[in-house]
């Protein structure tokens, strides 16, 4: 499967998220820089990564997500490729619009950097296919602006349609009915403020997230 | 010319921020404090004849998030 990578200035996890993609798709993703006008053909994921966009000036995201390439993103995504968007990644696609929301500074002020809990709300999306509905898994976060916001319509219709994909099983940063990661109404894009990609190889100290790839790998074959 | 925008997390929005602020000044002892919403306040310099329909399209584009934050243009002579 060919994959890409979006980079901006003050990303660091697109490193990671690329070893992740190329251990289980087979094929090293294309690397993108920001200031590029155009994907690659063909790709069968697209992964936003997380990092410091823009030093996360103005608001986390918001820069970024002008970037010329997430114009492409954008439209990539409307014709139904698939995007992950994690940390940073997930703040920029709320910034463009893909996601509804947006993620606040944590309610405890704090930078939370480590392995948290999380409850898989739905295996029923192409992200979630390979873990059982309610699975707990640990996934590690590195954020200090992860707390997921929406108005209470915005919440009931995540909910309802089934578009909560993750939870946090314990407080992290707040978020509104612990959400931790969300589908597009298409249920093509996800965003997730934990980190998949740090937890593929047992040297990570576990492999939760390599399910994730896995069962995206599957869904596009 | 020069414009000042406001922005300011909206009502009902947590603002943890505000909250540490109030905290610190309760800490310096000053107790009549009932609330703190933490904003930003953005300076531009712009060409004349900027008009006030494009400030407002740079506010909804970048300067706020219109899901969490209002804006407010202050002090503008824009046409």
């Amino acid at each position: 499967m060919k994959s890409a990578v979006i980079v901006f200035p003050g990303s660091n996890c697109d490193r990671d998220m690329a070893v992740a993609l190329e251990q289980v798709t087979g094929e090293a993703p294309a690397m993108v820089w920001h200031r590029e006008t155009e994907l690659p053909e063909g790709l069968g994921l697209i992964a936003v990564p997380g990092g410091f966009s823009y030093g996360d000036y103005l608001r986390c995201g918001a820069i970024g997500g002008n970037s010329p390439i997430m114009r492409e993103v954008t439209a990539a995504a409307e014709r139904g490729v698939p995007v992950l968007g994690v940390c940073n990644g997930f703040q920029i696609l709320t910034e463009v619009g893909l996601l509804p929301g947006a993620l606040l500074r944590n309610a405890g002020i704090r930078f939370v950097c480590r392995d948290v809990p999380l409850t898989v709300a739905s295996s029923q999306t192409a992200f979630t296919s390979r873990y059982d509905a309610d699975e707990e898994i640990v996934i590690p976060v590195a954020h200090h602006d992860g707390n997921y916001f929406a108005d209470d319509d915005t919440l009931d219709r995540l909910e309802g349609e089934g578009r909560v994909a993750f939870r946090y099983a314990e407080d992290v940063n707040g978020s509104a009915r612990a959400i931790a990661g969300i589908v597009n109404e298409a249920g093509n894009v996800l965003g997730m403020m934990p980190h998949p990609e740090r937890m593929v190889e047992p040297a990570h100290g576990g492999t939760d997230g390599r399910k994730l790839f896995e069962g995206l790998v599957e869904a596009i074959a | 010319m020069k414009t000042r925008i406001h922005v300011t997390l909206k009502n009902g929005v947590l603002d943890p921020q505000g909250k540490a602020i109030h905290h610190a000044l309760e800490s310096l002892g000053f107790d009549g404090v009932n609330d703190v919403r933490q904003g930003k306040l953005i300076e531009l310099d712009l060409a004349d004849g900027t008009s006030e329909a494009e400030i407002e399209e740079m506010c909804r584009k970048l300067l706020a998030n219109t899901v969490i934050e209002n804006f407010e243009i202050l002090e503008s002579n824009a046409a």
